[in-house]
């Protein structure tokens, strides 16, 4: 745990400070496309990162290998492999390992030894523990004991490639023109207080759930205190960490619909709440005052994704800018609405959602849903 | 025998601007000032003179300074006019020496030494007076997780909240017992709380009749002595508190002296007239934790479960595995009072050496209760030492829900904190039952006094909590990086869990 918080926060610092661009693209029948247009968009955005962190979620990744959690684990050094290898073997069956295939000529900074692996949870595990938790514990352990490996995903039919450099530096040494998906999640960084290491960049991902962020959370402080309560260790010290932990356990364990989670993550204005229906009014008032340390306070946009579901949510007085645009079956999601029409002329539609206000993309259909209080003044 | 204590201060009167008008001499319940005929002027006794400034504020001349009498003992830290003159006043009297309000040594606060963050570049701030900026807070256990059922594919929330208080700014007035104060100034908080969205405290002797109408911001106290303690009472307030202990004297009762027990105060009290109104320390039900929980559901199954159940303990060294022990007894509120706490009348003694600093008691109480994952299961208020807005920013920054003031609500109507409210001849009109002296103190004016109070405290949290880019106090709540210290120790900024300014 020592080494990854002193890697990602060397001067330990309250948290990570940054700022981004954000590009997600889903075809919402499932058709998978290729890394051309997600790339080239993100590029137009070059200007909001500064070359120290880059990297792409892809949905639909692997469907010869759909039934698998598919890891994508960087190592620092051997003998960090070495343990966790062994730590793979003992809890998992291993289908398929390969180091990740990557060109070297690209201009990326000091980059790790990084390997992909199919695994099946060892069916011996504890009776009550399901295959996800399983997953989570393991990828924690690895994070936290091995002392040099980190493990960029852990979902199905989905992969994370991250690193350090501008995010087509980084699509180009992942040669990621060889993979198609149908949800593409793009992101680059302008961190301020790390220099960049590879684990630091986004996408955030823990199972198939996936972060990309662009933003600075003033709540931190309590946000993650109160995760913490929950069982959460938030190693990273990243406002992307606790956005992610708070989707975890609001969505995964708690089984919340995004819509509901958007109004505890980015809760309407009580002047709002106050001239609501006495139903909607007395959900939203019952929501705030539960679930009150994870409203995200302060400057965000995210794109969190699963699979077969895409959400663009930005703060409630809108700080950080998101701009939403349909064409045929694909949904859009960018920080600057130039980056859309770069890859995609004459749009069906093009808005900029509502601070608070989620867009949702959810696969076979067709609808994007967006999410607006009813009352507005 | 005669008393060798020296004036502690000197009244001194420009016989120049005196016009012999004697509002100082009607003025002064301590019979300090007097009118000689004979000479057509107006003299002082120093020796009565506590230093509460009635007259100075009233003299229409502006005629008399008061002053530390300059007359000193020899230079001697240890040996401070404080310590010298305790000790001769217990030679004459073989008494307690009582004091009022809380203790006035410097050394307990930390407030002062902790410094509040604010957004630049990376992080915008926020305007208040443009932004929306909310404190509305809600007072009261919440659960874990809330859970819906599924019909006809619409979400329906299943889970039902506890009762909860709402407060529009995290302040509420403080316990300040009817009898410690006068029913004008019980009035005046009971109409300050309601107009501004906040609650008052009854403390621990009843609510008179007339004041019922205020219950939907009132919070009844239940202490050791029971007093005013009706169905009535408890099905009026809109929460209930169980008094435990208080900061200014954690472990010992109360004692209203027989004089003070007026008709009033003897309905309201449940008493005859005349008779010291005596709170046993401990509550005489409750010698343990378990008898605790007896108590707060008696209350609550008194109720009908409709309000949340605060127990208010005095912060001392084992306020976190208290408070813990609380919360699972059932308290849906812990307030805690910290050293600093104020009081109608303690020993000096037992109010400036018992308990704990509020900041340290609610930094670990609230850890504590993260520790042990029931942090949401009660809210926390705080008390004791809250003395303007940044306080009150800070104590939410550490951890607590809201603040209860009691000392600033009182400087507000007129206190200048001479801490004499024991002799019960407030020349305020506030610590008094005295019919006659209570009249100075105007209902309309005190609630106004209240209501800008909290009106000019809420504009300021509202600036810093926009500075630090946050526009809502639940965001602020337990967000300790917002905190930074100056001057303390390690283990002190481990014990407040903050760090050093500069790290």
């Amino acid at each position: 745990m020592k080494t990854i918080t002193a890697l990602n926060n060397p001067y330990s610092e309250d948290k990570v400070i940054d700022a981004c661009g954000l590009f997600g693209m889903m075809d919402l029948t499932g058709r998978r496309f290729g890394s051309k247009e997600p790339v080239k968009a993100i590029s137009n955005m070059h200007e909001r990162g500064n070359g120290l962190g880059g990297g792409f979620a892809i949905y639909g990744l692997y469907p010869e290998h759909k039934d698998d959690y598919a890891f994508h684990i960087m190592y620092l050094n051997k003998e960090s492999k070495k343990k966790t290898d062994k730590l793979l073997a003992q809890n998992f069956d291993v289908p398929q390992t390969e180091e990740m295939p990557v060109n070297p000529a690209a201009n990326v900074w000091n980059p790790p030894v990084i390997w992909r692996y199919f695994l099946q949870p060892k069916k011996n595990r504890a009776k009550n523990q399901s295959p996800d938790e399983y997953v989570v514990q393991n990828v924690m352990r690895i994070n936290m004991e091995t002392g040099g490996a980190f493990v960029f995903s852990s979902g199905k039919n989905m992969g994370v490639f991250k690193g350090v450099g501008f995010p087509e530096d980084i699509a180009e040494y992942f040669c990621l023109n060889e993979y198609e998906g149908y949800l593409w999640v793009c992101h680059g960084r302008f961190p301020t207080n790390t220099p960049g290491w590879w684990g630091g960049a986004h996408p955030f991902n823990i199972l198939d759930w996936t972060v990309v962020h662009n933003g600075e959370l003033s709540s931190y402080g309590i946000n993650r205190r109160y995760l913490e309560m929950y069982g959460y260790t938030c190693t990273m010290q990243t406002d992307t960490e606790v956005m992610a932990y708070a989707l975890d356990m609001l969505m995964r364990k708690q089984k919340l619909p995004m819509e509901v989670v958007a109004r505890i993550l980015a809760p309407p204005l009580w002047i709002e709440v106050d001239n609501m229906e006495p139903e909607e009014k007395h959900l939203c008032t019952t929501l705030r005052q539960c679930y009150s340390s994870l409203l995200m306070n302060g400057p965000f946009t995210i794109i969190a994704t699963h699979n077969g579901e895409m959400i663009g949510l930005t703060d409630r007085i809108k700080l950080r800018p998101l701009t939403a645009g349909i064409k045929g079956s694909m949904l859009y999601l960018s920080s600057e609405e130039s980056a859309i029409h770069m890859v995609s002329k004459n749009l069906d539609s093009v808005w900029s959602p509502r601070g608070g206000e989620p867009v949702i993309g959810r696969l076979r259909s067709m609808k994007p849903i967006e999410v607006s209080p009813k009352v507005r003044k | 025998m005669k008393s060798y204590i020296e004036p502690e201060f000197i009244v001194e009167r420009d016989q120049d601007k005196c016009i012999q008008c004697k509002v100082c001499v009607n003025q002064c319940t301590y019979e300090t000032h007097y009118y000689d005929p004979e000479d057509d002027k107006v003299y002082s006794h120093d020796e009565k003179c506590v230093n509460c400034h009635r007259c100075v504020v009233f003299c229409p001349t502006g005629a008399i300074t008061i002053k530390r009498n300059p007359t000193q003992y020899k230079e001697n830290s240890n040996w401070t006019r404080e310590a010298i003159a305790a000790v001769k006043n217990q030679a004459e009297t073989g008494g307690i020496i009582l004091t009022g309000m809380g203790c006035d040594k410097p050394y307990y606060t930390y407030w002062d030494r902790i410094l509040l963050n604010a957004s630049q570049v990376t992080n915008p701030s926020i305007d208040p007076l443009r932004e929306p900026m909310e404190l509305r807070t809600y007072l009261g256990a919440k659960p874990d997780k809330l859970e819906f059922d599924l019909e006809s594919g619409n979400m329906v929330l299943r889970t039902r909240l506890a009762p909860q208080l709402c407060v529009e700014t995290p302040i509420l007035f403080t316990a300040l017992s009817y009898g410690a104060v006068s029913l004008n100034v019980h009035e005046a908080l009971a109409r300050a709380a309601t107009e501004y969205g906040t609650f008052m405290n009854t403390g621990e002797g009843g609510l008179d009749k007339k004041l019922y109408k205020y219950g939907d911001h009132i919070i009844v106290q239940v202490a050791s002595g029971r007093f005013g303690v009706s169905p009535d009472y408890l099905n009026t307030g809109a929460a209930i508190e169980i008094k435990i202990g208080q900061g200014a004297k954690p472990g010992i009762g109360g004692h209203l002296p027989g004089e003070k027990v007026t008709e009033d105060i003897s309905r309201t009290r449940m008493i005859p007239i005349g008779t010291d109104a005596l709170s046993p320390a401990p509550q005489h039900d409750i010698y343990s934790i378990e008898d605790l929980r007896q108590l707060i559901y008696a209350l609550k199954e008194e109720t009908d479960y409709t309000k949340p159940v605060s127990v208010k303990i005095a912060a001392v060294h084992n306020s976190a595995a208290i408070a813990s022990g609380m919360v699972r007894a059932g308290a849906d509120i812990i307030a805690l009072d910290g050293v600093r706490g104020a009081t109608g009348a303690a020993p000096r003694i037992i109010r400036d050496n018992v308990g704990i600093p509020i900041e340290v008691a609610l930094a670990s109480v609230d850890q504590r209760l993260r520790e042990e994952g029931i942090r949401n299961k009660a809210s926390i208020i705080v008390a004791g030492g809250i003395k303007n807005s940044a306080d009150v920013v800070k104590a939410i920054a550490l951890g607590t829900d809201a603040v209860y003031i009691g000392t600033a609500a009182l400087v507000a109507v007129g206190c200048t904190v001479c801490q004499t409210c024991y002799t019960g001849k407030c020349p305020w009109g506030i610590a008094t039952s005295d019919p006659w002296i209570s009249k100075r103190v105007n209902p309309d004016i005190a609630t106004r006094r209240l209501v800008n109070l909290l009106q000019g405290w809420s504009h300021e949290i509202k600036e810093m909590m926009g500075g630090m880019g946050i526009n809502a106090i639940e965001s602020l709540r337990g967000n300790r990086l917002q905190l930074r210290g100056v001057g303390l120790t390690d283990t002190e900024l481990k014990i407040l869990g903050i760090k050093m300014a500069g790290d």
